[in-house]
């Protein structure tokens, strides 16, 4: 998409072609000769299955929308009618509402990986933001799938959240009523969430074509965080990527396979295939499980308007995260002390999604009862979750800014090169330099 | 490199652990050995039959099955499906059985409201008329539609079991008000009925009275007709009525899972064999 171009048109057509519209140049300087550093590991290979996870969403959505009928009184039938009477429509249905989980797992490794290897840092911070647009979209376009079936989760998780803005002052009120389009969730709010949730696939889409445009300017961030400095730190993306890319996605396609055929509703909740009742609140309201650790956030904090500033806090902070790690160092390889921070912020996030999913007053050790402190049960969910939202901000408004400053980095290689040819590591003498170009 | 691969997924499938909800107060259900249970799993095509009967003698006084139509009982996966009438329509035992029930229709000469047999075509009639009825019928508590009771349930088709089976005398202390059951595997609080020693016990009461009783249903297979077996009978026929199309899920998903897996050996050998000369 930017700077220098090996494609060389090789057919009239394709010279007639790259003179009046260069698709095929933009097709074969970003999927084929892309040059890209030739140490990424696994973690790398989550970019591409999230453009798969998006590509089978949108699929699948648009046939499903064929079907589905966006009316309370005929919502969750029509999505039964698809399971049962469509051909494959089990498949079909099966595959958008697990593929949604998909998406998020692979979305969470993708930001793990960010956040570990500094993908965020100078020059990739409108790289990161526009990642962080993309994730919003998706929670918010997930949030509007899971209303659709008109269940009794649908129904009580989308008066939960939408109620989230009555909190606000002065403007809360007008605003859940607009959002509403009426006094209550209703047939308007299904109707316009239809609308909203076909709409804004495509615009993630929009945005994921910045996003790659924007890693194709600067290149991908690699494993030790030091730019690319020569043609040796690199190989073509084709055949070198898209066959490590492929087989991630194959073994991906694995676990999605092994949930979407065998085990197809483990990841949604039994009540919402219990048609919608406004008069009947299901026992424990709980969303699904890619948003449990903001719903955590979110309970952790004892007033209401806190709570829903703290959990939109909690994704706003990712947005200034370029600006917060004060380090030059991208890779955390190279910053032991802040690794092993790196590493407790993961353990806070699984246990934030823990926490979200049981009841504040749960206790976190059954049967014990020594840790009462004043009136406050240390020994309940609802504590867990404090502290583990503390740590959620600290580690990027204190751990990341103060540990730049602070911490003394171990040497990093002076190229991407370096650390691999070592004697045992180097190129036997003698090797094709190009095995793609070899039967 | 493969076992960092396998690391994700761990790491994925462990997240997903997460939503496992809170104990409710209710005991967790007895499991029992379904035939339609594991990748390989089918109906037993007689378990379904029987259900069937259950559900017809016992349960369909009150319960609906709105989703579900005649021909569903001889269509792939069903009950009375027989490969000579791919068609379930066409199906013999379905027609007879739906020709049992009656429906209501309109008249297209008069616009009278008439009763009519009913076809394979037609949905399973509902008991009442409306909501309202159905419950004046039970004492204010309504009776849940079959379609996919089983799969709206914690335990599905475990559960079904146990509830239908998990009657019995309640605990000393423990004060049922009239028109209710306790039941150790429904989903409640009895601690504001409980005047007995230490914790209320688990579970709830639920408004529909003990249905089975040995023999009350007579199979035709000879099957001895115990509690137990028209409970689990009836539960693998309500998790067909969830998920009819379950056979043909799984069927689909070991050569699925056979593709994906011959897909990613040749990719991961093409990965080694393209990568071998770079150091990286």
């Amino acid at each position: 998409m930017s700077g220098h171009s090996n494609y060389v048109p090789k057919t009239g057509f394709e010279r007639w072609l790259d003179a009046r519209l260069p698709v095929a140049r933009l097709a074969y300087d970003s999927l084929i000769d892309f040059p890209t550093p030739k140490n990424l590991n696994y973690w790398y290979t989550f970019g591409g299955i999230l453009a798969l996870c998006l590509g089978i969403q949108l699929a699948t959505g648009i046939v499903l929308a064929m079907h589905y009928v966006p009316h309370v009184d005929h919502a969750f039938a029509s999505i039964e009618r698809i399971m049962r009477d469509v051909n494959y429509g089990w498949l079909v249905r099966y595959m958008h509402s697990n593929g949604a989980s998909m998406f998020f797992i692979a979305v969470y490794a993708h930001m793990f990986r960010g956040l570990y290897y500094g993908s965020y840092k100078a020059p990739r911070e409108l790289l990161w933001i526009l990642g962080c647009v993309i994730y919003l979209l998706m929670m918010a376009t997930a949030f509007m799938g899971y209303v659709l079936p008109w269940g009794q989760m649908s129904f009580h998780g989308a008066v939960v959240i939408t109620n989230l803005f009555g909190a606000l002052p002065i403007i809360g009120e007008s605003i859940t009523t607009w959002l509403w389009g009426g006094f209550a969730v209703d047939n308007a709010t299904l109707n316009r969430f239809f609308s909203l949730h076909y709409l804004m696939p495509f615009m993630i889409a929009g945005v994921v074509i910045l996003h790659v445009w924007a890693l194709h300017v600067t290149g991908n961030n690699n494993p030790t965080g030091v730019q690319v400095q020569s043609k040796a730190d690199t190989v073509p993306f084709h055949p070198y990527y898209t066959v490590k890319d492929g087989f991630a996605i194959a073994v991906f396609m694995l676990m999605f396979a092994a949930f979407v055929f065998f085990n197809p509703n483990a990841l949604g909740h039994p009540d919402n295939y219990i048609p919608a009742n406004p008069l009947v609140t299901p026992a424990h309201i709980v969303p699904e499980w890619y948003f449990l650790p903001f719903y955590a956030i979110l309970r952790a904090v004892p007033d209401k308007l806190m709570g829903v500033l703290l959990m939109f806090g909690a994704i706003a902070v990712l947005f200034i995260l370029p600006w917060l790690d004060t380090s030059r160092v991208k890779s955390l390889r190279y910053r032991p002390t802040t690794r092993m921070y790196f590493f407790i912020f993961v353990v806070a996030c699984f246990i934030l999604g823990l926490c979200g999913a049981r009841l504040p007053d749960e206790h976190v050790i059954p049967g014990l009862k020594t840790f009462q402190l004043l009136d406050a049960d240390l020994n309940s969910m609802v504590w867990l979750s404090r502290f583990a939202t503390a740590y959620y901000f600290a580690y990027f408004l204190i751990v990341l800014p103060v540990m730049g400053l602070s911490e003394t980095p171990l040497d990093q290689p002076k190229s991407i090169s370096e650390p691999i040819l070592s004697p045992s590591a180097a190129l036997p003498a003698g090797a094709a330099a190009s095995p793609e170009k070899r039967g | 490199m493969l076992r960092k691969g396998l690391a994700i997924a761990a790491l994925g499938l462990a997240l997903v652990g997460g939503p496992a909800l809170a104990a409710g107060s209710q005991k967790e259900p007895r499991t029992v050995d379904w035939s339609f249970s594991g990748p390989f799993g089918k109906f037993d095509r007689a378990q379904l039959q029987r259900g069937f009967k259950v559900y017809r003698e016992v349960c369909a006084a009150c319960h609906s099955m709105n989703l579900m139509s005649f021909r569903n009982l001889g269509q792939k996966g069903g009950p009375f499906y027989d490969p000579k009438y791919p068609n379930p329509n066409d199906n013999p035992y379905v027609k007879t059985i739906a020709k049992e029930y009656e429906v209501s229709d309109i008249d297209q000469e008069t616009g009278d409201v008439v009763k009519r047999p009913a076809t394979p075509a037609d949905h399973f009639p509902n008991p009442y008329p409306n909501e309202a009825a159905a419950r004046a019928g039970n004492g204010g508590a309504l009776p849940p539609d079959f379609s996919t009771l089983s799969k709206a349930r914690k335990g599905g088709a475990d559960y079904v079991y146990s509830l239908m089976t998990g009657y019995g005398t309640p605990p000393a202390g423990l004060e049922v008000p009239s028109g209710q059951y306790y039941n150790p595997y429904m989903l409640g609080d009895v601690s504001a009925f409980w005047k007995g020693e230490g914790y209320a016990p688990k579970g709830g009461f639920i408004a529909m009275p003990p249905q089975l009783t040995p023999d009350k249903v007579t199979f035709d297979d000879d099957t001895k007709s115990t509690i137990s077996q028209q409970a689990k009978d009836v539960a693998a026929f309500m998790a067909w009525a969830s998920e009819p199309k379950l056979e043909e899920r799984k069927a689909f998903g070991v050569g699925a899972m056979i593709y994906l897996t011959i897909l990613a050996g040749l990719l991961y050998v093409s990965y080694r064999r393209i990568w071998r000369n770079v150091a990286h």
